[in-house]
């Protein structure tokens, strides 16, 4: 099992969700989080005052999956979060030991 | 004798007026700094209504508007003794209970317009001893020079709603308590942008409305002058506001909503002292020389003096109430609708000159000994560590927004 890590700009969200539930990923958690790469903020300009922003809004998508699906929805995210631009954001693949459904006790790929 | 049509319109303008600092004030004021202060924003601008609500009970009815002396009135009037049930304020047709509360209003907003200086870094306990000392040392007598028969109004000085009473005196001496107080961690560079630019709106909006209360009640009647003052008013809003968006939009690109909304108060802050005596013409004039000069003050505030008057009292309040006293003269003689003074132009504007000249120096040597006084005693700043937590817990012991459930 791997677990997918997907730093996303926030208005790509439906498209990934669409995307993901066509090939099938049936779940994903979906947090509100702040951060900067290479896109290093902005600035926003208030009664003439520039603030610089360093944390920009994203969203961090974390979505378990087998193994053999893994470049699949690699895949699928990169295509419906890319725009070409500075800031598109980061995917991480990870190793995932365990996983268990809470309601049933199922564990391992039956968990996902 | 008591007219009913002119005393509803001050009742109702009253309550207009109070809406100005709870809550418009607050919000206008709160959405402007970070999450972690929007309370302590809050609860500066509520304690400070109350406290000054209570000193004009006790003393500062009395010495501004009891008695007719030069510097300041008499204490017939302390806690508001010889105050009847069904006499009418000498001259006008309203009960003096009416008047005593409409007044009442400005006292409590005028002190709780200099919030914006001192906000996120300064103790609560020198908010209530400056504010209290300011009222009394500051607001008073210069409400007295002007609209309490004093010096001023001898001289023949016009300030119709507060351009010199409230907004000098507040602007110029956010600018004291803020160079005296230091400016906040980060500032300038570090400083982090308003939490909620739309709370500032709503703010804004509310100040707006209530103003037809603080300028058309200014009249003290209902008839032809509050007419005529909630025109000018309205009209002076909305042109500053179109020129602070338009300079934004030129210079940076962008038109923000809390430029655009910045602009209306310093449109109506211009228009405050000029309302009684401009008409449409001069009161859109006005505006928008308020909103390029206020735009340009508040600039040079941050920039050149590098003073953390954190919510700019001095540029939009300060120089827009200035700015409309100091024109009124010569506006007044713009279109039809105004009221050409009987000193002339340049008779009035060397009366307009002297009103502002010695206020903001009144204002701002009483308010440096007040604010040195605070710094012996109760201590001007809040602890660094308290000052990164936020005013919020780390004064009040709440926070604004718990956002999990």
């Amino acid at each position: 099992m791997k677990l997918i890590i997907a730093i996303i700009q926030p208005h790509r969200l439906d498209p990934v969700r669409e995307a993901l539930t066509n090939i099938g990923i049936q779940g994903m958690t979906v947090s509100e989080v702040r951060g900067y790469g290479r896109q290093k903020g902005h600035t926003e300009i208030y009664r003439g005052a520039e603030y610089r922003i360093a944390f920009l809004p994203k969203l961090k998508l974390e979505i378990a999956v087998p193994s053999a699906r893994t470049e699949d929805v690699v895949a699928t995210i990169t295509q419906a979060t890319r725009t070409g631009r500075i800031g598109d954001g980061k995917i991480f693949v990870l190793d995932l030991q365990q996983s268990l459904r809470v309601r049933t006790g199922e564990t391992g790929d039956d968990a996902l | 004798m008591i007219d009913s049509g002119n005393t509803a319109w001050m009742i109702s303008a009253t309550g207009l007026v109070l809406l100005m600092t709870l809550p418009a004030l607050g919000l206008f004021y709160g959405g402007l700094v970070q999450a972690k202060n929007i309370l302590s924003v809050l609860v500066q601008c509520f304690a400070v209504a109350c406290l000054a609500s209570l000193l004009w009970f006790a003393v500062g009815y009395s010495l501004a508007f009891s008695g007719t002396g030069p510097w300041l009135g008499d204490t017939h009037a302390v806690l508001l003794a010889h105050i009847g049930r069904a006499a009418p304020h000498p001259g006008l047709a309203i009960p003096e209970s009416v008047f005593v509360m409409f007044e009442m209003t400005f006292a409590v907003i005028t002190p709780a317009l200099i919030v914006g200086a001192y906000v996120e870094r300064i103790r609560f306990g020198a908010v209530l001893l400056i504010s209290g000392l300011w009222l009394l040392l500051v607001y008073v007598p210069v409400c007295h020079w002007v609209w309490g028969g004093g010096w001023l109004a001898a001289r023949g000085t016009i300030d119709f709603a507060g351009g010199i009473v409230v907004h000098v005196t507040a602007g110029v001496s956010a600018l004291v308590v803020a160079a005296m107080l230091g400016p906040r961690q980060d500032f300038p560079h570090g400083i982090r942008p308003p939490h909620a630019p739309w709370m500032v709106m709503v703010g804004a909006s509310l100040l707006w409305v209530g103003w037809f209360g603080f300028n058309a009640g200014s009249a003290l009647s209902a008839g032809a002058d509050a007419g005529m003052a909630m025109l000018v008013t309205h009209l002076s809003a909305a042109t500053a506001t179109i020129v602070w968006m338009a300079i934004e939009w030129v210079r940076f690109g962008k038109p923000s909503l809390v430029g655009a909304v910045t602009g209306t108060i310093a449109g109506l802050a211009a228009i405050t002292p000029a309302a009684g005596v401009v008409g449409p013409l001069a009161a859109v004039i006005l505006g928008a020389v308020a909103g390029g000069l206020c735009f340009a003050a508040v600039v040079l505030v941050k920039r050149a003096m590098q003073v953390d008057d954190a919510l700019d009292v001095l540029g939009v309040h300060g120089v827009g109430g200035a700015l409309g006293t100091l024109l009124l003269p010569f506006l007044a003689m713009i279109g039809t609708g105004g009221v050409p003074s009987a000193l002339g132009m340049t008779g009035q504007f060397t009366a307009q000159l002297i009103g502002v000249v010695s206020v903001a120096l009144w204002s701002a040597v009483v308010t440096f000994a007040i604010t040195k006084l605070a710094a012996l005693t109760v201590g001007l700043r809040i602890d660094p560590e308290g000052e990164t937590t936020g005013l919020d817990f780390a004064a009040h012991g709440e926070t604004g927004y718990h956002v999990m459930r």
